[in-house]
């Protein structure tokens, strides 16, 4: 599988997980949230940029129950619940999250 | 949107565990892979020890370059350890103790100190740790 974005070729898994994360751009990243049925708003770019950041630190997709407990740590605790996240990624806020981020699978697999 | 609050339950049994990292963090899969289990042990709010014994204190030595093995440097995960120590040190409504050790003759012998690692260690000598050892439920080696 592949992205095409202006052009250009991004090779996926079968899932459609990116597969070189060091070629991911924010119009792949829109790209891939419509084919996951998502409208990228702010509150989803402060998730996936999270996602991003947190990978970028520890090599790692967090695991769901990370991902709540440090959402909530920096974004507020009103955005720290799993209700929030799944109402922004009603297919799993792990697994679409980090797909749109352009990271692999986590393997919490929500 | 959905109304109901999805509830992760992870309350139940806390046992106590321990793992026991033995071996250089690349050219084998123990490394890693116990690495992995602690992470899960993590999302059930488990107890644990996290030991590093003989040629394991390398894997959390600072300054890892794994270019020339064409393996992913996980030495940054580690990190996400004591992020978990922290928290469950912060959050008093969360009965989990995390203990991150080095052993004291492992480290010594291989001329390293506590300011080598990539993470806060305590540095415990062999007869205690195998007081520790013996306090555990469960002890996981790789």
């Amino acid at each position: 599988m592949a992205y095409e974005v202006n052009g250009k070729s991004f090779e996926s898994d079968e899932e459609g997980y990116l597969i070189d994360i060091g070629s991911w751009n924010e119009e792949l990243a829109d790209l891939i949230a419509k084919d996951e049925e998502i409208d990228m708003t702010d509150e989803h770019w402060e998730v996936v940029n999270f996602l991003r950041e947190y990978y970028n630190e520890y090599q790692i997709a967090p695991a769901v129950r990370v991902l709540v407990k440090a959402v909530k740590k920096k974004l507020g605790a009103d955005k720290g619940s799993n209700k929030y996240l799944y109402e922004l990624f009603p297919y799993g806020p792990a697994k679409q999250a980090c797909k749109i981020a352009g990271l692999p699978k986590p393997t919490g697999c929500v | 949107m959905a109304e109901t609050e999805i509830e992760f339950d992870t309350a139940g049994i806390t046992k106590k565990f321990m793992y026991v990292n033995r071996k250089a963090p690349y050219g084998t899969i123990y490394a890693l892979e116990v690495l992995e289990a602690v992470l899960i042990s993590a999302a059930f709010e488990q107890h644990a020890c996290i030991v590093f014994i003989d040629d394991g204190v390398y894997q959390i030595k600072k300054g890892q370059n794994t270019d020339a093995v064409n393996m992913k440097n996980f030495s940054k995960t580690y990190g996400i350890i004591a992020m978990e120590k922290e928290d469950a040190d912060e959050d008093e409504d969360m009965d989990m103790v995390w203990r991150i050790i080095v052993e004291k003759e492992s480290m010594e012998a291989r001329g390293l100190t506590a300011d080598d690692f990539v993470i806060d260690v305590e540095v415990i000598a062999s007869t205690e740790l195998a007081a520790i050892m013996a306090e555990q439920e469960i002890v996981i080696s790789g």
